[in-house]
């Protein structure tokens, strides 16, 4: 099998995945007990013109799915003509609802946030990649020593740690140091230019050490199995009889190999990435993604708790396709004809 | 019964293993007797002074009091019963599907193995939180609709695991022996291949409480819990919602802590219980990372860079 028949066939699941994630978003806010749209809809407080605007809004006269009446009648087309593909053309035109709160457009107020959490979750991701590579490598390296115990004890407690708690513990510690809530100053606005990033960034410190502590402890549990693994090979044996120093052999053997795990680990953590991004953004009131799905929980704004529910497993998809194509490209054997 | 024998004589060998299961214990242990360890009975009403709400701790409240003036320390007992209920009752439902369709998929492979581990793949590409998030507060509240959503959402890990155990197991001898004298599937699957997966379905069963819990209690402290139920995740939110301007450290702590002591109880004594069991791992170090991932993802990273090798130089399991 070749490369490209490779990545085809990672490109088809992806998009299978995509269009089963679509489908079930649909189902999941139309079909559960207690249906939120149809309840909005009979709600008594409404006028009959409101009432009808949201039911044709909606398609709510539409059947849900599929309408087999029609089919059989020969008419394909308005067997079609449903609530499913009035939701799906809606999507296409990037038409996610309107906020049942705010009243504002959903894919507006998630373009303004996303930015917000990308920035948060790519910080932590980058902090813990790093320490959870050198300290794996540290670990793996000085085997059986107190230093290797001490980082796997430490790893162990800190992998247990919910997110929230370990956000709560710092909020305490790092109170009258570091802000603790939101994202700027009231009063700043981005115009004032450098002092205005400049208090973001102190804000981001928490909430980014935060998830970044959580995420070391399963980056230094695979650097270090990786590299275990790596240095009781054969050709480790024989770099050294080559003379090459040890930082030699860690840099070019130990961590380049280590890579293709790694790769993976990251992809595969993004789904809880975002999750602990929930909790975290709540903790510290950071205003991205996370926080708006905390507060739509809240008040039950089910448009918004779509949209982002959507958005958050299309991009774990992505990334997830992402990683594949870029372990095609450091792994040689996915080259091999 | 003979292999519960050696795996205990294996396991009593190991200090961790038995950290984590006095961990566990002692919890389990606070949890069946609450009624009596509880000073206070956390359902009793009672007369409060402005004075005693969050109350620092003092000789008759041991851990102070929350800010409805109870003691902390009893509800922190009696969170042990929700935390404990949630994580094994989540944790027994997400290990009998996972093994249900592990050893579908594994024992008849086929176009309905594959369909099978597609759906598990599409399952571990869905962040998890998000989507118990969206479906409790379509759903609604509530003590068994938490338990199903953990349990659905929670198998994957462990019909991957069961699935590859089965592939190995079905060509041995004694399975080919049993299929030539004309047993069906179905007595193949329960008297041959089930005992064998048994001791490594009960590691991963382990190792999933924890993951139950720590889901059940980021659900509650996210405000999603049961509002009959006082959980440990519950309690943070309540010290996170009204406590934390008043710094009570003695109404933040104790169920965060309480957390992270029955999780890694159960890490502890489930890699040790993996260990022993499952041949694939081969390290006899205690914290092997293929552990943690397989705890974390479902998936052990060496098989998943193998079968990511392997599919695309065309060969499959």
């Amino acid at each position: 099998m070749q490369r490209s028949d490779y990545l085809i066939g990672k490109i088809f699941f992806a998009l299978a995945t995509l269009v089963v994630v679509i489908v079930f978003n649909f189902f999941l806010f139309r079909i559960l007990p207690g249906d939120p749209i149809k309840a909005i809809v009979r709600s008594p407080r409404l006028t009959r013109e409101a009432r009808e605007k949201l039911t044709a809004d909606f398609g709510l006269d539409k059947p849900v799915f599929f309408d087999a009446e029609r089919l059989r009648e020969g008419d394909v087309v308005g067997a079609f003509d449903t609530q499913f593909t009035a939701y799906v053309r809606a999507l296409l035109r990037g038409n996610l609802g309107i906020s049942f709160r705010s009243r504002r457009d959903v894919g507006e107020v998630l373009a303004e946030r996303v930015w917000r959490t990308v920035v948060l979750v790519a910080a932590a991701e980058t902090l813990a990649l790093v320490f959870g590579m050198a300290l794996g490598l540290a670990s793996a390296w000085r085997r059986g020593t107190r230093l290797e115990m001490t980082i796997l004890l430490w790893a162990l407690f800190s992998w247990g740690l919910p997110n929230f708690f370990l956000g709560i513990i710092l909020l305490i510690l790092a109170r009258g140091y570091l802000p603790v809530g939101g994202m700027v100053v009231p009063g700043l606005k981005p115009e004032d230019g450098w002092t205005y990033w400049a208090d973001v960034g102190k804000h981001l410190i928490l909430p980014t050490l935060t998830m970044a502590i959580v995420y070391t402890s399963s980056y230094v549990m695979i650097m270090r199995s990786s590299v275990v693994e790596v240095l009781s090979e054969d050709y480790i044996l024989t770099a050294k009889a080559k003379g090459l120093n040890t930082f030699q052999i860690l840099r070019d053997h130990a961590l380049k190999n280590a890579m293709l795990p790694m790769v993976t680990m990251v992809a595969l953590n993004l789904g809880y990435t975002v999750g602990g991004a929930i909790q975290v953004e709540t903790v510290f009131s950071w205003p991205g993604i996370g926080r708006l799905m905390y507060d739509a929980v809240q008040l039950r704004d089910y448009p918004i708790l779509q949209g982002t529910f959507l958005l958050l497993a299309v991009s774990v998809i992505a990334a997830n396709l992402l990683a594949d194509i870029l372990y095609s490209v450091l792994d040689p054997r996915v080259k091999a004809e | 019964m003979e292999q519960f024998k050696e795996i205990w004589r294996a396991f009593r060998r190991r200090p961790m293993g038995i950290v984590g299961a006095l961990m566990l214990f002692s919890v389990v242990f606070i949890a069946i007797f609450a009624p009596w360890l509880a000073p206070y009975d956390p359902d009793e009403k009672i007369d409060v002074e402005p004075g005693d709400l969050l109350a620092p701790p003092d000789a008759g409240h041991l851990l102070g009091r929350d800010d409805a003036g109870k003691d902390v320390l009893s509800q922190l007992i009696y969170g042990a019963r929700v935390s404990l209920t949630v994580g094994f009752v989540a944790s027994f439902m997400a290990m009998f599907i996972g093994t249900t369709v592990g050893l579908v998929a594994g024992y008849y492979g086929g176009r309905i193995g594959n369909a099978l581990m597609r759906l598990v793949d599409f399952l571990l590409v869905i962040p998890d939180l998000p989507l118990m998030l969206v479906l409790i507060s379509i759903w609604g509240r509530g003590l068994w609709k938490i338990i199903l959503v953990i349990g659905i959402l929670g198998w994957t890990g462990g019909a991957r695991v069961v699935r590859s155990q089965v592939l190995s197991i079905k060509e041995r001898h004694f399975v080919l022996r049993a299929r030539a004298i004309g047993a069906s599937s179905l007595r193949i699957i329960m008297r041959h291949v089930f005992p064998q997966v048994l001791p490594i379905i009960l590691a991963q069963a382990v190792l999933s409480i924890s993951g139950a819990i720590i889901a059940e209690s980021s659900l509650s402290f996210l405000g999603l819990g049961d509002p009959t139920l006082v959980s440990w995740g519950m309690m943070l939110n309540f010290a996170f919602e009204r406590a934390i301007s008043r710094m009570a450290w003695w109404f933040l702590l104790p169920p965060g802590f309480a957390i992270v002591w029955v999780s890694v109880g159960l890490v502890l004594m489930g890699s040790t219980l993996e260990e022993i069991v499952n041949p694939r791992l081969k390290t006899h170090h205690l914290f092997d990372a293929r552990r943690m991932v397989a705890l974390v993802t479902g998936a052990r990273p060496k098989d998943f860079e193998l079968s990511r090798g392997l599919e695309a130089e065309g060969v499959t399991e």
